[in-house]
């Protein structure tokens, strides 16, 4: 499930909140958030679409983990599928 | 873009309702909404399209990518094509419709060359012409959708149809999602391109996909068939949503003990790993993958090791636990009943693509996913497509409608019981249709039993008042399960044998009696019926 929204990397373009097929972010006066996690369904869509590598969805899709962003940055995991598919 | 095309018109706005006109209005974009949108466009037609998440990302394309059906027409090729699966499909295909779809694929998929879609060949037969990267695909179908002139309308679930006083279908409505507020598409034809139904499985991309369109199709009297081939599962890790199962050939499936299962296989062996889930875990291994094959897999399906990477499993050398998730009818065959080559369907003004409409035609009774499906739905969104338009263009005489009639019911009209729970009644849903001793391994009494329950829940659903605006969607989406799950379950006893994916433990024969279809319908009252296979559309056995 999404886990995260990397404060420093967003611009709050709000692409995220229009590409999620089920509507799991709200936009706010500042950056999204994850408003309604439980309604996730893992499809990654999100991360593809993220121009700045900004989210990062977990691999478990029946309950929500916790996840370290400084190691998933230190990595480059966060914005791999992204890579992955061509698109950055 | 040209300068021509004829735009879709918002007609008035007020009090958290907002109304439009179009020729054509299509709910649902995946490729076959898109697919239907773009050729209701080009043939002059007005059109908006509906989705309930996002065109571009939502469906179980989008995310997941597909192989499809894509035969050279060299007339050889063509025939081991359509016969190659006949057997499998329980020769329920009906050859007229395979080769007509094996013909608009091609043109498709070159059109898709042509606007641009990085097709290129591995040079290892895992990509070419023959499959698409699902974002990659869909991205492009939303900008040539938006490029065509389409109006689309995202987080914007459909709700229920309008009908005029004959019963002719004149349009839809539903919710813009984020604004709350409610829209009014009247249209001179509707296509339904809503997708399957899983259930909210969390397989890959699937969860917007929960039967709406069936729902909204049978309130205006649309027929269904082959709703008896509904119990598609898929593999994935246990914990994970990625149901892309071709890898799982190269895999060896092993108990606790890290002992192979026997006869345990991805293909062909998978309800022998159906059987063992529901007494304990199976892992799976992807053995004997020689370093070359395994970067030319990644490259071309990089989303299946994606929740693999990101937990620190190497599927090339660890063993992983995995599960089987219901695809419903989405890897499935049953939907919408057609009732001619325009994609219509049994009422008036209403038109069906995709995994919303029955693939019997092409696919008999066995999966439509790993090429089929992929295949019909840019070929009956084609379709579709050019039908709507012409449609709707002998239509357009009549302004406006004398009378418009919402034909949507449960959760959506004042009543005396209390709402539902969606929640609730989306739990009990799952418990009739999740397990694999009730829905992988059908039996007379088990699904007498199940429907008893459903029954049940249907007249609670049927009976109860309508959603406030915050609660609809998901209300009439727990609704349409609990109607899709009756559909099924009914159809499974009225088809009285095994074929192609529907089986039956007590029955474990196919029949070898004439072949029929089972059409099914209706809300309080579900019916079923047979309609014997027409002799122009019999394959022939011969040719396996
Ligand atoms: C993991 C996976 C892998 C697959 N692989 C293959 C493959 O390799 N080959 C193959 O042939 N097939 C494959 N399939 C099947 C294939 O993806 C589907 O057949 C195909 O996506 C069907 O297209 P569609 O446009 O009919 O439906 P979808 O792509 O599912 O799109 C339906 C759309 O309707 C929208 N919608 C739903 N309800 C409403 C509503 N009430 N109002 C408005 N919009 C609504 C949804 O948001 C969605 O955008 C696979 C499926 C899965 C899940
Ligand atoms: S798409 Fe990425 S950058 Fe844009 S708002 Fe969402 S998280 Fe921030
Ligand atoms: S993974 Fe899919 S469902 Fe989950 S937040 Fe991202 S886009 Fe939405």
């Amino acid at each position: 499930m999404i886990e995260v929204i990397d404060k420093e990397r967003c611009t709050g373009c709000n692409i995220c909140v229009h590409a999620c097929p089920t509507n799991v972010f709200d936009t706010t006066a500042d950056i999204p958030v994850i408003a309604r996690q439980g309604d996730c369904q893992t499809c990654y869509m999100c991360e593809a679409w993220c121009p700045e590598d900004a989210l990062y969805v977990a691999p478990n899709a029946d309950k929500a983990v916790s996840v370290d962003l400084a190691a998933l940055k230190a990595g480059d995991v966060i914005g791999s599928y992204r890579r992955a598919i061509g698109w950055s | 873009m040209s300068g021509q095309i004829r735009r879709p018109e918002e007609i008035a706005s007020g009090g958290g309702v907002r109304e439009f006109r179009t020729d054509v209005l299509v709910l649902g974009g995946g490729p076959a909404g898109t697919w239907a949108a773009i050729s209701a466009a080009q043939r002059g037609a007005s059109v908006i399209l509906a989705d309930k998440g996002f065109c571009g990302t939502s469906g179980a394309t989008a995310p997941s990518g597909t192989g499809v059906w894509y035969v050279q027409p060299d007339p050889a090729k063509r025939e081991a094509a359509m016969a190659s699966r006949e057997l499998l499909g329980g020769y329920l295909q009906d050859r007229r419709w395979m080769a007509r779809t094996l013909n608009q694929t091609f043109e498709n998929v070159d059109q898709l060359a042509r606007w641009g879609y990085p097709f290129h060949d591995d040079g290892v037969g895992f990509q070419r012409y023959g499959s698409v990267m699902g974002p990659e695909y869909m991205r492009l179908m939303r900008k040539r959708t938006k490029q065509a002139g389409v109006k689309i309308l995202d987080h914007s679930p459909a709700l229920e149809l309008l009908q005029d006083e004959d019963g002719a279908v004149v349009g839809a409505s539903g919710l813009f999602q984020q604004a709350g507020e409610r829209w009014n598409v009247h249209a001179g034809a509707v296509i339904l391109a809503t997708g399957g139904c899983a259930f909210l499985s969390k397989a890959l991309g699937c969860n917007v996909l929960t039967g709406d369109g069936l729902l909204m199709g049978a309130e205006v009297g649309a027929e269904l068939s082959g709703m008896e081939f509904s119990n598609a599962y898929a593999m994935s890790l246990a914990e994970g949503s990625v149901t892309k199962t071709r890898f799982y050939d190269f895999a060896e499936f092993t108990d606790a003990n890290g002992d192979p299962i026997p006869g345990a296989q991805s293909k062909g062996g998978r309800s022998v790993i159906a059987r063992w889930l529901m007494s304990g875990p199976v892992y799976a291994s992807l053995i004997n993958v020689d370093p070359e094959t395994q970067q030319a897999m990644r490259r071309a399906q990089p989303n299946f090791f994606l929740p693999l990477d990101r937990s620190g499993i190497n599927p090339f050398t660890d063993r992983f636990s995995v599960t089987l998730r219901l695809e419903g009818t989405v890897r499935g065959t049953g939907g919408l009943r057609l009732v001619d080559e325009s994609c219509a369907t049994s009422v008036e003004g209403l038109y069906a693509a995709g995994d919303a409409a029955t693939r019997e035609l092409i696919c008999g009774a066995f999966t439509g996913g790993g090429s089929h499906n992929a295949a019909w739905a840019m070929s009956s969104g084609y379709w579709a497509g050019a039908g709507a338009a012409s449609y709707a263009r002998t239509r357009r005489v009549l302004a406006q409608p004398s009378k418009v009639i919402r034909a949507g019911k449960a959760a959506l009209i004042e009543q005396s019981q209390r709402g539902y729970d969606p929640l609730a009644v989306t739990q009990a849903v799952q418990d009739e249709v999740f397990p694999y001793d009730r829905n992988y391994f059908r039996s007379e009494l088990g699904l007498k039993h199940s429907l008893e329950r459903l029954d049940r829940l249907w007249r609670k659903v049927e009976s109860a008042d309508k959603a406030s605006v915050l609660h609809v969607a998901q209300s009439r989406q727990a609704a349409a399960m609990v109607a899709t799950a009756r559909w099924m379950y009914r159809s499974a006893l009225e088809r009285d044998e095994s074929r192609g994916m529907a089986r039956r433990v007590d029955r474990p024969q196919q029949d070898p009696g004439p072949r029929y279809y089972v059409r099914s319908g209706g809300l309080s009252e579900v019916w079923t019926r047979r309609d014997l296979q027409q002799p122009e559309a019999r394959v022939l056995e011969a040719a396996e």
